[in-house]
């Protein structure tokens, strides 16, 4: 059960007021009907489904009702910065790469008893 | 003017309204009785306004009609001299506007006409919200069988308010003084709410008051 | 019953234990004595209850070994009625009360004397790991026969047949530091927090906090331990920022410092929960804890020796043998023999000589232990054997003697001759495990440590072990580990530092302890007597070592392979001997080998405790309209639509029988096309939209145009995703110029706002409109047929006439003396309107259109006889005609598709993929059956030739189908394979009884094709 912090309301809030809604920073097309059947698909179907940092999109849904961005491990599960709607994330993939190696390589996955 | 219909969707002739809970006490009934630790009351019937727009946009027309200035920080909520009116911060550009029944449809329009040509948005909501308010000894315990926010009083300070779950349904909580609590719940939702408060609160009793 | 036997081991002095109470209780229905302070455990030992279960596969006789939460074997089913049963609680966790009830969780049908106790003895070298896959399995039609039995012979206790009489809670808790365990370590560092003025919760699982401390021959300041245990405990009751939390298990930790932890409110006092001033108390409850930091000082387990006949009864872990004598002051026998790897494991052997009973021995695997406690059993006497183990149990139904030898531990092998001592009681001492089941819960894998035998947890942010679960033994050395750690999870909170002085310590001396798991035996491990690794899934020894044979290499596939830490015991006992075997016999180390990561739960918890009050009728909301009282009083049928209940049909009374529910929604249908009915549609969704660019807004996530809708109009909507499938449709309202009332599905309500509010804030910022939901703040009621309007007139002042109201407009003015908006579209196609009012006088203005509507024939009717008037009518409903894979197009909404909209709207690109384009696709047809009695089923599949082979090509599927009162015939809706070019052909629907529906497909409309009733 994730504890998120909501960039509009200021505090830490327990996960089921919340509703994920996938990989963040995907923008439609400007222009729709100019996009060829492959970048359309591409816009609608495909997604990043990285180990590591992954950014996310976010509603406080039972909250303030904002959409907001989430830089999450998808490994720890950690969450390393929220922030809100037209913001870019200031933890990246490539920023992790070095700082956070040690941390994921310890946190190998199992078989769970 | 903002160019939106306006309604008043109440009349002054005598005529029969159900408040949320009333099939509720038909059907679960309202228990009193000594011996209790919690107390619950319906505040049925009041106005209740949506109020969107940014808070510079709004700021100065609430507090020229209603008297108070609109909460800026997030979780905050205010209340008139009387605390008979109040407005709580819901997000960046939305609060909740609770005024003694009638009262809404004449703020509305008092509010449009400040406004004028600003965007902004006003929804009366009267007839779908209610407030059940509690109090006694063991509302904080109650309130932390229902609610997942946290509801210590150093995080939950009299003049805060948040939108949160209630058990699986949800409610904005609200702590208007002391020793009171308000829970202002969807009127669909209502009898869900009011059976789940007496039946977690029967390890403590609860005195309904109606 | 027989007569109460007498407490033939308690010791006449010592134990936290009240002996001038006396408590009566049941165990296999033999009525036995003890006293508070007990546990069911303790108060067997005391009566000297040998076997209190069969093991699961082989059973064998079985006692109690542990005095906690590792305990394999006294698993018990408690409850003196039907109703208050629960099955698998470990009798050394469970408080004594007066009229506890208990019995063996396994031994059908007689835990003396064991039907499959001869099956065990017979059949134990025949039931190798795997044993049931292998001789079971075959043939697989004969394992639900074989199944029923072995369960039944296995046991796994049962769930009550009748319902439980108490109730149960959830509460949420947030605090800053959250201290697990309240023994020397967590009552040190919950000291330390709590002086910051930080939030702290201690959660204990014992009925009293104070751990090991309390039964400890340790002192501290000079005193006996449990003194300052009182204190602090004093110390912590009084601050206001503590809660302690006795009897309290933290069982899950999950993501982001979310703890789980079961409290036991009730359980030590009755069966049942008792009342307080009137009020039943609840029974347990489950806290949820969001922590800031956590500080796990969950302890160690003992690790016990596995030798040859290690599961007799009698064997017990040294650790266990002092607990019951310091703190409960039982002495579970006459003659110890001790064997121990370590100097801990003395105290048990000082403790039994201290309470005036026999050591035989203490057989210690090192050549030349020294320390303080060897010193201290030297100077008492007692015999030490060094350099040996005890290789081998004797004994049936109790312990009788121990074979001693010498053995080398680096050969595997005994080395000397075997000498038989006679005793009654083993303790085995292999060191200690530290509890590392709810670090591992948060997927960080632990650390093995050689110096201390044994793995430390691996930690995630925000949380640190101490004491015994950090692998630190030392009492000392444990309470400075403690008062750093709450030192410094109050630090990370944001609280000041507190001095904490520590109370001196015993330093004592102690040698090194020797890496012992499994002991060798005369004979190879394979063909020697059972060693047992894991008592409660009756793994052995043997079992590791086959599995390994036979190319289990990994451990989580020996797990598997044997059950190693199934069950209630999830390896709290087994597992690092597991792998310590296992790691002998693939010749690696333990950490090549590897650990099993623990999952949640740490012990069982009742579904009392994770349902909490989520029963009964508080399982799921439901939610009302402010007319159900009325539904309900008119004796209504409902149906789930989401959360709401809707009427589904209004049943009467005809000639003293109730209708059936075919009778019902024919009258209602029926009414409804030739009179008047109706309908309470308040559940529908209603937005609120205003703002200057909301028409903009809408020409986007609409699929039709909306540009010159003027105010005073509605129009109906199509709502796409931008894959171009249909999600959603309703009605829109132009309230004014900026102005809009959407309504949704009433399903969609919730997820439409929240569609809306996501394009708006992420796409398009810009457009200025406001959402706001008013969907409780209507209460909205349908009155349609061909006499609605003269109802309407008689109680309205809104001018009705048709030529000025036309269909698709709508009128505000009073209704029934109350304020209403008044909407002229119809979902029937008959003459409609619907009527809105603020919920608060919903039910007056519903009443007054009955008193009224009497002589029109006003029929209220529900969601049944809705859905047949629509699909008379060819209206699609969101969720049955669609499935997210259907387009406007496939529904044959061209009409409704904006395709010269000037912006792109949500939908519109993906209508022009090949595939949206594709011929083929399923396409919204009607279809009538030849044999107009026949009524298609909803889901059955279509096929062209239903002479082909199976599988038959199957081309599309019915989506609704009814009885048709007004057609008297049977007729649906159904999606076909280029079904908008196959007008008039017929298809065929095979069903499973063998039966073929032949079918004609037809246009969508049944009736008034035209449409003119709606429009009078």
């Amino acid at each position: 059960m994730f504890y998120i912090y909501c960039p509009y309301c200021g505090e830490h809030r327990e996960e089921e007021e919340f509703h994920p809604k996938g990989q963040a920073h995907i923008e439609r097309p400007k222009e729709p009907e100019a996009c060829s059947d492959e970048e359309w698909g591409d816009y609608l179907f495909f997604r990043d489904n990285p180990r590591g940092v992954h950014h996310e999109m976010w509603v406080h849904a039972v909250g303030c009702r904002k959409f907001f961005n989430v830089t999450r491990h998808t490994v720890s599960y950690e969450i390393l910065e929220t922030y809100k709607m037209g913001e870019q994330p200031s933890i990246t993939a490539d920023s992790q790469s070095q700082a956070r190696e040690g941390a994921a390589v310890s946190q190998q996955e199992g078989v769970r008893a | 003017m903002s160019n939106a219909a306006t309604f008043d969707t109440r009349t002054d002739t005598a005529i029969p309204v159900e408040s949320p809970l009333a099939y509720s006490y038909r059907r679960s009934g309202a228990p009193r009785g000594s011996g209790y630790r919690l107390k619950l009351r319906e505040r049925a019937m009041q106005g209740h306004l949506i109020l969107r727009g940014g808070a510079i946009v709004l700021d100065e027309a609430v507090r020229e009609v209603l008297g108070i200035s609109l909460p800026g920080k997030p979780q905050a909520l205010v209340l008139d001299a009387s605390g008979e009116r109040s407005i709580q911060w819901l997000s960046p550009d939305e609060w909740l506007v609770i005024v003694p029944g009638g009262e809404e449809f004449p703020l509305e329009t008092q509010l449009r006409e400040r406004l004028g040509d600003a965007h902004f948005a006003i929804s009366d909501v009267s007839g779908g919200q209610t407030v059940l308010e509690l109090s006694g000894e063991a509302a904080r315990e109650l309130l932390m069988k229902t609610v997942i926010y946290d509801v210590h009083p150093s995080n939950f300070p009299v003049g805060k308010g948040v939108t949160t779950v209630f058990a699986k349904a949800t409610t904005i909580l609200r702590r208007p003084s002391e020793e009171r609590w308000e829970l202002v719940v969807r009127r669909s939702f209502a009898d869900y709410c009011y059976r789940w408060l007496l039946d977690a609160g029967s390890e403590y009793g609860v005195n309904v008051e109606q | 019953m027989s007569q109460s036997k007498q407490q033939v081991y308690r010791l006449n002095t010592g134990g936290r234990i009240d002996r001038s109470r006396t408590l009566s209780f049941t165990f296999n229905g033999q009525r036995y004595q003890g006293h508070p302070g007990d546990t069911l455990a303790s108060a067997l030992l005391a009566n000297g209850v040998d076997i209190v279960n069969r093991s699961f596969k082989y059973s064998r006789p079985r006692g109690i070994v542990a005095a906690g939460a590792e305990e394999p074997n006294a698993i018990v089913q408690l409850g003196s009625s039907e109703a208050a049963q629960v099955p698998n609680v470990r009798a050394t966790q469970q408080a004594l009360y007066d009229g506890l009830a208990a019995s063996s969780t396994n031994g059908w049908p007689n835990v003396q004397r064991d039907l499959m106790g001869l099956f065990g003895k017979l059949g134990g070298q025949f039931m190798p790991p795997g044993f049931y896959y292998k001789t079971f399995m075959a043939p697989a039609s004969m394992w639900l026969t074989y199944e029923k039995y072995i369960r039944k012979a296995a046991g796994l206790g049962r769930s009550p047949m009748e319902a439980d009489p108490d109730s149960y809670d959830h509460f949420n808790q947030h605090c800053d530091v959250l201290v697990v365990g309240a023994g020397a370590a967590g009552l040190a560092a919950a000291l330390a927090a709590a002086r910051s003025g930080a939030r702290v919760i201690v959660a204990d699982e014992q009925e009293e906090m104070g751990g090991s401390l309390l039964a400890s021959r340790e002192t501290l300041e000079g005193k006996p331990a449990d003194q300052w245990v009182a204190r602090v405990l004093d110390e912590l009751a009084s601050c206001e920022n503590v809660t302690l939390l006795p009897r309290t298990t933290a069982n899950g930790y999950h993501d982001h410092n979310f703890v789980t932890l079961h409290e036991r409110r009730t359980e030590h006092l009755s069966d049942t929960a008792p009342v307080e001033n009137g009020h039943r108390q609840v029974r347990a409850r489950l806290h949820r804890v969001r922590a800031g930091q956590v500080i796990l000082c969950t302890g160690a387990h003992e690790r016990p020796l596995v030798y040859a006949g290690n599961d007799v009864p009698g064997n017990l872990l040294a650790g266990a043998v002092s607990t019951y004598i310091r703190r409960y002051g039982v002495a579970p026998g006459r003659k110890l023999v001790l064997s121990t790897s370590n100097d801990y494991g003395y105290r048990a052997a000082l403790d039994w000589k201290e309470s005036g009973c026999e050591v035989v021995a203490i057989v210690d695997a090192r050549e030349a232990p020294k320390g303080d406690w060897v010193d201290a059993a030297r100077a008492q006497g007692i015999k030490i054997i060094t350099g040996s183990a005890v290789i081998e149990a004797k004994g049936s139904n109790r312990v009788t003697a121990a074979r001693v030898a010498k053995i080398d531990i680096e050969a595997f092998k005994v080395s000397g001759p075997v000498q038989e001592l006679a005793c009654d009681t083993i303790a085995s001492s292999g060191g200690y495990s530290p509890v590392i089941h709810l670090a591992s819960h948060t997927g960080a894998r632990p650390n093995w440590r050689d110096d201390i035998i044994g793995f430390v947890p691996g930690l995630v942010k925000g949380v640190q072990a101490c004491g015994g679960a950090n692998g630190c033994y030392a009492l000392g050395d444990v309470l400075a580990e403690g008062v750093e750690a709450g030192i410094k999870a109050a630090a990370a909170m944001g609280h000041a530092v507190q001095t904490v002085t520590l109370p001196s310590a015993e330093r004592l001396q102690q040698g090194p302890a020797v890496a012992l798991f499994q002991v060798p035996h005369e004979k190879p491990t394979l063909r020697g007597p059972k060693q047992f690794v894991d008592l409660q899934n009756d793994v052995t020894a043997a079992g590791i070592e086959l599995a390994t044979r036979e190319g289990f290499e990994s451990i989580e596939h020996i797990k598997r392979y044997t059950a190693m830490g199934f069950g209630t015991d999830q390896g709290k006992l087994g597992n690092i001997n597991g792998m310590a075997i296992a790691a002998r016999c693939l010749g690696r180390s333990i950490p090549e080998v590897g650990t099993t990561v623990f999952r949640p739960n740490y012990t069982p918890v009742t579904f009392g405790a994770i349902v909490g009050r989520h029963c009964r009728d508080l399982f799921d909301p439901e939610r009302y309209t402010a007319l159900h009282q009325w539904h309900v009083e008119r004796g209504a049928e409902f149906e789930d639509v989401g959360q709401w209940k809707r009427p589904w049909y209004y049943p009467e009374k005809v000639n003293g029988k109730t209708e059936t529910m075919h009778e019902a929604v024919a009258r209602e249908c029926l009414a409804v096309r030739e009179k008047v009915g109706i309908l309470d549609a308040s559940t529908l969704g209603k937005i609120d939209i205003q703002g200057p660019d909301a028409r903009e807004f809408l020409g986007r996530v609409y699929t039709n145009k909306w540009e010159k809708l003027a105010v005073g109009k509605c129009r109906y909507g199509l709502m796409c995703k931008d894959d171009g499938m249909v999600t959603d449709d309703g009605v829109t309202s132009c309230l004014a110029e900026n102005h809009f009332l959407m309504t949704t599905t009433t399903g969609g309500a919730a997820a439409i706002l929240e569609w809306l509010e996501l394009w708006h804030q992420t796409e398009w910022p810009e457009l200025d409109v406001y959402f706001s939901s008013v969907t409780d703040h209507w209460a909205t009621m349908t009155i349609t047929g061909p006499e609605a309007r003269k109802l309407l007139a008689e109680i309205s002042d809104i001018d009705l006439d048709r030529d000025s109201f036309k269909f698709m407009d709508w009128r505000s003015g009073k209704v029934a003396g109350v304020p209403a908006r008044v909407f002229r579209i119809s979902f029937t196609g008959e003459l409609t309107f619907e009527i809105n009012v603020q919920a608060n006088y919903a039910m007056h203005v519903w009443q007054t259109l009955f008193k009224h509507g009497e002589k029109y024939g006003l029929t209220p009717y529900g969601t049944e006889t809705m859905h047949v008037l629509r699909a008379e009518k060819g209206f699609i409903i969101v969720g049955q005609e669609t499935d997210g894979s259907v387009t406007p197009e496939d529904l044959g909404m061209q009409w409704c598709v904006g395709y010269d909209k000037p912006y792109s709207w949500i939908g519109k690109r993906a209508l022009t993929r090949s595939d949206t384009k594709r011929e083929n696709r399923k396409q919204l047809v009607g279809l009538r059956p030849k044999d107009p009695k026949v009524i298609l089923e909803e889901g059955a599949q279509i096929v062209l030739d239903p002479k082909h082979a199976i599988p038959m090509p199957m081309v599309g599927h019915v989506t609704s189908s009814y009885y048709s009162p007004i057609l008297d015939s049977g007729f649906a809706l159904a999606v076909v394979k280029g079904g908008h070019q196959k007008l008039g052909e017929t298809v065929y629907l095979p069903m499973a009884d063998g039966q073929t529906h032949e079918a004609e497909i037809v246009s969508t409309i049944f009736y008034d094709p035209k449409g003119e009733r709606q429009h009078v």
